[in-house]
């Protein structure tokens, strides 16, 4: 008795090591015509639950959609499980450059390159899901960050300044502020690093490397890093040491984000993803302005970068209506309604939009005065060793801690691409 | 007779230490042993074009010690992790070793108070004390100017852990606040095994109480300062938790806090854009088992085997 006793305990012992995974039920109950996407946004459910399919449903109403996300750091390793499993959804949320082009060289992407309504994205919005030829494309995008400076338009108003439109302006208005003395100008911080790399040099950069250009240049080999535009971005980026709070060395991302919020800063250098933040938090009145370009400059650009996308399981059972939910988020219509419900995301689209919060609407004008690109990094130029992101926040964040100058700076970056990259050899 | 003997001479299998053995083996092959030769196993792969991984042989420990791009960081992490050592060595312990002779000694009173608060932070997590001193630290919410104008010194203020050549020494000191009651406890402990008599008599014989202290304590705690030595040798050269709590991975500024814990978190797992690296990861943790393995043995054979063991 005593032994059989003992047995069962040791059963339920190994039974209960029996990985969880193997228990737990797979939804494979999907009836035709319906779909299930796969998203990271786990804050977004709402939006598509309550707007975005409803929307959709109006047109195709014997179409079911389900929005099913995990948390943001769950979700490459969730999906590749699922992918490989053949249990993912029908729409897969794309993640930028790398990570989907993966996917879809391993066949789980179908091609959308006939999906009507394609025509409806600009090369550069489409740049993030397209293979390295430009001959594929398998997600369509959503939304893109804007790059720009977001201001505390209280204390401009009682210290009478006004956005700068060239670079000496910029420079002079920063100089007003520190001579003031009430404000920090630029409510930045290097310890994070990634602060000096994306707010810093990728949001002012692309006016001095002329955006597309300069940034196709350098995955062509006919642009450097230590030469022309990218070498004045460095000086640039280097001339905002001066106005940088006090023991900006130690000061982390949340410090120069709380540093702006209290009022204490008058610019925070960052981009649209923080009108969501700050919104809700500040009591003084935000304005933005685009980063300001050197006063010979004929056009002004803007870094709009590329964030997610959509694209469509190539093991889908009901590629029919997938395709259909696709065509419809080439519309004006989903632009509009997404675009809307979250501020500081823009839809890539071509469509004329109109936004309900005056922040995100600024940001999103700037489209039509400026030229669009994206971080320089980011497509191709980030696979090899040195990373070339990696490289250009370290180097950044010393730049403005004052241990390399902006040549030497330009130089390290370079050397790394070099190391590995071809066209730069 | 004859049946008797024969069973005296075969000695049945002692079962039952297999029996008391096993949960200890158990556990600690599946877990310890099996994962330690695994991750040992993959250092030895690398993949190949088509992302499979292929055996290499030592090529990635040639690579970590050769390559230009390697190279550099693994012996940055070295000689960090050296000096991350070396300020536990020379602070945390004879703090440790002192806070201890102040607590065995009759005359204070409060003991086991001071003996508490100063173990407390040991047991926090390092997540906490990690913000906790960041904060303090901050030039923005910090108070670390308004505690050095308290002397007259706001002038000598800095960023400390932004700055390259503070930001080391200063992780340190946080760690060794943290720890200092390990070693403190371990060495109460030992203190306080000493018996009376053997104090008594030296005062009789006219010591000093430095003499008391330096000549019959300290050599009577002497393996007890081994072990201490070892266990920080072998908590430093694993160390990665504060770091990464503070620095976050990039273990800034210019990989000046870059310790190989965080060297190999990095490389292993990737950062930003940059994908992880599990084979190359995997090397790096081979390199830290060897350090560690040869600390240890140098420990176990040049001091504890010299250690004499004095019957009290």
């Amino acid at each position: 008795m005593k032994r059989l006793l003992a047995l069962l305990v040791v059963t339920a012992m190994v039974l209960a090591l029996v990985p969880a995974s193997i228990t737990r039920a797979q939804d494979g109950s999907d009836i035709e015509g319906s779909l299930v996407i796969e998203s990271w946004r786990n804050d977004d459910k709402t939006i598509w639950e309550d707007v975005l399919i409803p929307a959709f449903q109006q047109h195709y109403p014997n179409i079911d959609v389900a929005f099913s996300s995990y948390l943001p750091q769950d979700y490459n390793a969730a999906l590749n499980a699922k992918l490989e499993g053949g249990t993912a959804g029908d729409l897969i949320t794309c993640r930028p450059f790398d990570l989907s082009l993966a996917l879809f060289q391993q066949g789980y992407l179908a091609s959308l390159n006939d999906l009507p309504g394609m025509e409806n994205f600009s090369d550069v919005a489409k740049s993030a899901w397209v293979t390295d030829d430009g001959s594929d494309v398998f997600c369509v995008p959503m939304a893109s960050v804007i790059h720009g400076f977001i201001y505390n338009q209280t204390a401009f108003e009682e210290l009478g300044l006004e956005e700068p439109v060239t670079e000496e302006a910029f420079l002079e208005l920063l100089q007003a502020i520190r001579d003031d003395g009430t404000y920090e100008p630029l409510a930045m911080g290097t310890v994070d690093q990634w602060e000096a790399a994306t707010m810093g040099y990728q949001n002012i950069g692309p006016n001095y490397w002329k955006g597309e250009e300069g940034r196709l240049g350098l995955i062509d080999g006919s642009a450097k890093y230590n030469e022309g535009g990218f070498l004045e971005a460095f000086e640039a980026l280097g001339r905002w040491q001066p106005f940088l709070p006090n023991g900006y060395q130690a000061l982390t991302y949340p410090d120069s984000q709380n540093l702006f919020a209290l009022g204490m800063a008058a610019i925070f250098p960052s981009g649209s993803w923080e009108i969501s933040v700050f919104s809700p938090l500040v009591d003084f009145e935000m304005g933005a302005f685009p980063p300001p370009p050197p006063a010979d400059a004929e056009t002004c650009y803007i870094s709009d970068h590329t964030d997610i996308a959509m694209g469509i399981n190539a093991a889908t059972e009901n590629m029919e209506a997938a395709r259909l939910f696709m065509e419809w988020m080439t519309t004006q219509e989903f632009a509009e309604l997404y675009s809307n419900a979250l501020p500081g995301f823009f839809s890539l689209s071509n469509h004329e939009i109109t936004l309900d919060d005056p922040l995100a609407q600024e940001f999103l004008s700037w489209r039509g005065q400026c030229e669009s690109t994206i971080r320089s990094s980011y497509q191709i130029l980030s696979r090899g060793e040195p990373n070339n992101e990696s490289q250009l926040w370290e180097v950044t964040a010393r730049l403005l801690n004052g241990e390399l100058s902006a040549q030497e700076a330009a130089d390290i970056v370079q050397e790394g691409l070099e190391n590995w990259y071809e066209p730069q050899q | 007779m004859n049946l008797a003997a024969k069973r005296s001479n075969r000695k049945p299998f002692p079962v039952h230490i297999l029996v008391f053995l096993a949960p200890a083996v158990i556990i600690y092959t599946a877990f310890m042993i099996y994962p330690l030769i695994d991750s040992l196993r993959l250092s030895l792969y690398a993949p190949n074009e088509n992302r499979e991984e292929v055996f290499v042989g030592l090529d990635n420990y040639q690579r970590l010690l050769t390559d230009d791009l390697w190279q550099p960081r693994l012996e940055g992490a070295i000689v960090n992790n050296i000096k991350f050592f070396a300020i536990h060595m020379l602070v945390q312990n004879p703090i440790g070793l002192l806070l201890a002779a102040l607590l065995s000694s009759q005359f204070i009173r409060g003991r086991s108070v001071y003996r508490t608060l100063i173990f407390t932070p040991t047991v926090l997590s390092v997540v906490l004390v990690g913000f906790i001193w960041r904060l303090i630290l901050s030039p923005l919410w910090g108070i670390s100017s308004d505690v050095l104008a308290v002397f007259g010194l706001e002038q000598y203020d800095k960023p400390w852990l932004g700055l390259e050549e503070t930001a080391l020494t200063t992780l340190s000191l946080i760690s060794v606040w943290q720890y200092v009651g390990i070693p403190m406890m371990l060495f109460l402990a030992a203190l306080i095994s000493i018996p009376d008599e053997l104090i008594e008599a030296a005062r009789v014989d006219g010591a000093t109480a430095w003499g008391v202290f330096w000549r019959i304590k300290f050599r009577l705690i002497l393996p007890t300062v081994g072990i201490v030595g070892v266990l920080t040798f072998v908590g430093n050269f694993n160390a990665f938790d504060l770091i990464y709590t503070i620095q976050k991975a990039t273990a800034g500024p210019n990989y000046s806090t870059d310790i190989l814990g965080t060297f190999f978190y990095r490389t292993f797992f990737g950062i930003q854009l940059q994908p992880g690296n599990p084979t190359m990861g995997a090397t790096i943790a081979g390199v830290m088992f060897l350090i560690i393995l040869t600390g240890v043995l140098l420990y176990m054979f040049g001091w504890q085997r010299r250690m004499l063991q004095i019957e009290l």
